[in-house]
């Protein structure tokens, strides 16, 4: 049969998306501000914060509506909590956005302390996670979302990867810790954008197969 | 528990359901007992002859009972046209309008109508109809038994009229039915097989009364003609014939009361299978 | 160059069309449904009514508005008043004796107790708690409103209508002439509901209308309740909150013959204004 409640769940999955959409690419326009020296890049991000901020509030509303008015059972249920969870990630992408965009700015007066190598290959990682773990919400697809999962450790590895390096040349030339400071932070932002798109994956897999996949350290029988 | 308490209950039981039984048969062998009596006694004074010709003189053998039959026929078309229209309005009045106190009149009243004799009704009909115009007519025999229809219809009309559940009145005001138009649209009509079936056996009870007419419609050895003519009808000659001293007309009586029994027979049976029928909607 | 998704704030409750997947690459507005009662027409403005059963007052001073084209819920506890509230809409409580209503109801802003009740309840529909159809064929059933209004035109065309917008038809097109009865409790209820559509009503109350029907029937209702509100202006009692807050735009409480609360359903089913809604709708009483 059907409901005029699917129609309101579709909606609100577009939604869902679209605000993903705007995160995705404050990401992309964040870190591109960096590689690419364009400052106006960075202005960009930081005029768009307020957009992804409202969605925030929205989807929370529409939620909220829903839960308290359709009484929703099973998949419903478990779409309704996962869009929630994922709700609070995409903002906690879109700040770290904003975040990188400020240290772009900061980073672009001075200048390039090295060939960015890692950074680019750390950037496409972390955006690729953010891309695939909406894909998989859309699709449905665990498979993709497990992948999600997995991807996270090289991510954190090219962080540490980073820091190293950027330790090596604050040490040995003074002049260069304004910008290889910023730099460690914005690699610290994507490493939480990666965590961030992690998260997502796992409400993913919630809602798909009702299996709670965080912390699998934490035994749970 | 002592086996002599179990004893006196299980003997007690057995006593109770014979009792119980055989007044059942009883009242099961009354009728057919009454009918096998008819059967034996006036069946072979059935014939084509009975239901077509009119009696013969007095003295001659043969003959039949055609203007009785008619007659009554006649007695009872007259007792509905008369009677059942008031009894319809009277019941549909009690049933949906009226007050506490007169509906309470009006019920009480039919019920004491219901049980005066018949032959005082008679007897009103005499001064009613027969005196003014000096002569017995089958008006004034329609008169009395139209009388004595009346209170069973207003009963049974608005027993039927209740039993139709309010629910169903609420749903025809609320489509914009105005009182009058939701009982004759809704409510006579799902009531109209038991309205139908109460009619019919006010008719079966009064077919078979005697005494009212017997000075109102008086008899007639004739054909009657119109309506303002004596005129026979099947328990007056029974009575008649019965109390004479000829075999032949003894052998008569019985045939027609035959016939009465079937004819009261036949209309309960009928009444019945209306009602069935409209209660299986 | 990409510009700042702006909102607007669209003072209208219509349903959203769905977003396709080509929207979410352009900045859309969101639109949003905005707090009640004043942005929308009202259908039916009621101004303390006050009702009484002999000596008995059943309802006390209630103010409301139920806004057109929109389903109104009223929710409370048994015996609050909300069923006696709902007849007086129609003047249903006239058929019952020594009844008084004080105060104004005004439909499209005429007095309804100065309408002929006949026209009033062709305007203003039922549909009642245990499904009621008549002794009589399905057509009949449906073309009975019209008939007795002195409709003349073709009523196969609009017994069709009114089946099809009560979500009937299909399952009984083959069986016109066949009793009412012969359907199932929740097809009886629907063929109800056609009966009070055939005349076209502008306003349909219905009474606990779900309240004698399994799940699964009550969920078809309940739809087919949002089809109808395009066209018709719905108020529905029901003692299942639930029901109310799935299934209602505005949803209104009463508790003993007062009105406590009446807001949009998902803010009083989320953010209630009034303690006694809260203890209510939380099932800490009633």
């Amino acid at each position: 049969m059907e409901r005029h409640f699917d129609h309101d769940l579709e909606e609100l999955k577009q939604r869902l998306l679209w605000m993903g959409s705007l995160a995705e690419r404050a990401v992309h326009q964040a870190v591109h501000a960096v590689l690419d020296a364009e400052e106006h890049l960075a202005e960009v991000v930081l005029s768009e914060e307020d957009a992804i901020n409202e969605m925030q509030i929205e989807i929370d509303e529409r939620v909220q509506r829903l839960l308290a008015t359709q009484q929703p059972m099973a998949a419903d249920l478990r779409f309704l909590l996962a869009v929630s969870r994922i709700n609070g990630d995409l903002e906690r992408i879109g700040d770290q956005a904003v975040n990188i965009a400020q240290s772009a700015t900061r980073i672009l007066r001075h200048p390039q302390v090295k060939p960015y190598v890692d950074l680019p290959r750390m950037s496409e990682l972390a955006e690729a996670m953010v891309r695939d773990s909406l894909n998989a919400l859309v699709r449905g697809d665990q498979e993709l979302a497990q992948s999600v999962l997995r991807r996270d450790d090289q991510v954190d590895r090219l962080r540490d990867q980073l820091f190293r390096e950027l330790l090596t040349y604050m040490m040995e030339d003074s002049a260069q810790v304004f910008a290889a400071f910023e730099l460690i932070l914005v690699a610290k932002n994507l490493e939480r954008i990666g965590d961030h798109a992690t998260n997502i994956a796992e409400d993913v897999i919630y809602f798909v197969a009702g299996r709670d996949v965080r912390h699998p350290a934490l035994d749970r029988r | 528990m002592s086996s002599p308490r179990i004893l006196w209950r299980k003997s007690l039981n057995f006593v109770m359901l014979t009792l119980t039984g055989v007044a059942a048969f009883a009242v099961v062998s009354v009728l057919f007992l009454i009918l096998g009596y008819l059967i034996w006694n006036g069946g072979t004074s059935l014939s084509w002859n009975f239901f077509t010709q009119l009696p013969k003189p007095v003295g001659e053998t043969g003959g039949g009972m055609a203007n009785a039959i008619v007659g009554s026929l006649k007695l009872l078309f007259l007792a509905a046209v008369m009677g059942l229209p008031v009894g319809l309005l009277a019941g549909v009045y009690l049933a949906e309008f009226g007050g506490k106190t007169f509906s309470f009149i009006v019920r009480y009243t039919t019920d004491l109508l219901n049980g005066v004799p018949s032959i005082v009704i008679g007897i009103f009909a005499y001064s009613l109809a027969v005196l003014p115009v000096k002569h017995f007519s089958a008006l004034a025999g329609g008169v009395a038994l139209g009388i004595m229809v009346i209170p069973i219809t207003v009963r049974s009309t608005e027993e039927f009229l209740r039993a139709v559940p309010g629910n169903m009145r609420e749903a025809a005001m609320a489509l914009g039915a105005s009182k009058w138009k939701t009982i004759a649209t809704v409510v006579l009509p799902a009531a109209s097989g038991g309205i139908l079936t109460g009619m019919l056996l006010a008719l079966a009870r009064v077919a078979g009364e005697t005494a009212p007419l017997l000075f109102t419609a008086f008899g007639n050895r004739f054909w009657s003609q119109g309506w303002g003519q004596p005129i026979a009808s099947l328990p007056v000659m029974i009575y008649t014939y019965a109390v004479a001293p000829y075999d032949d007309w003894h052998r008569q009586a019985w045939a027609a009361g035959l016939v009465l029994l079937a004819l009261v027979l036949l209309s309960n049976l009928g009444a019945r299978f209306i009602l069935a029928r409209s209660k299986a909607v | 160059m990409e510009t700042a998704a702006t909102k607007e704030k669209i003072v209208s409750g219509a349903p959203q069309p769905a977003l396709s997947v080509k929207a979410f690459r352009d900045p859309v507005p969101m639109e949003k449904i905005t707090s009640p009662t004043i942005e929308h027409k009202q259908r039916l403005t009621i101004s303390n009514l006050n009702f009484y059963y002999g000596p008995k007052q059943a309802v006390f001073k209630l103010n409301l508005k139920i806004p057109t084209n929109r389903v109104t819920a009223l929710i409370g506890p048994s015996g609050c008043g909300k069923s006696t509230f709902l007849r007086t809409l129609n003047r249903m409580n006239e058929t019952i004796r020594n009844t008084r209503v004080e105060g104004e109801v005004l439909l499209d802003g005429q007095d309804i107790h100065s309408l002929d009740v006949v026209g009033l309840r062709r305007r203003v529909g039922m549909v009642f708690q245990r499904p009621n159809p008549f002794p009589k064929s399905i057509y009949d059933n449906v073309a009975y409103g019209l008939r007795i209004n002195g409709y003349k035109g073709r009523l196969d065309d609009l017994v069709e209508h009114s089946l099809r917008r009560a979500a009937l038809w299909d399952e009984v097109k083959d069986y016109l002439k066949k009793s009412a009865f012969a359907l199932s409790g929740g097809q009886q209820q629907r063929l109800c509901i056609a009966r009070a559509l055939a005349v076209d009503p502008e306003v349909l109350l219905l009474d606990e209308p779900c309240s004698a029907l399994d799940p699964v029937t009550t969920a078809k209702i309940e739809e087919l309740m949002f089809q109808l509100k395009d066209s018709c202006t719905m108020a529905i009692v029901t003692h299942n909150m639930q029901q109310a807050a799935r299934a209602s735009d505005f949803t209104a409480f009463m508790l003993d013959g007062h009105l406590i609360e009446h807001s949009e359903t998902s803010k009083l089913f989320t953010t209630p204004t009034d303690p006694r809604t809260e203890a209510y709708i939380t099932g800490r009483f009633g």
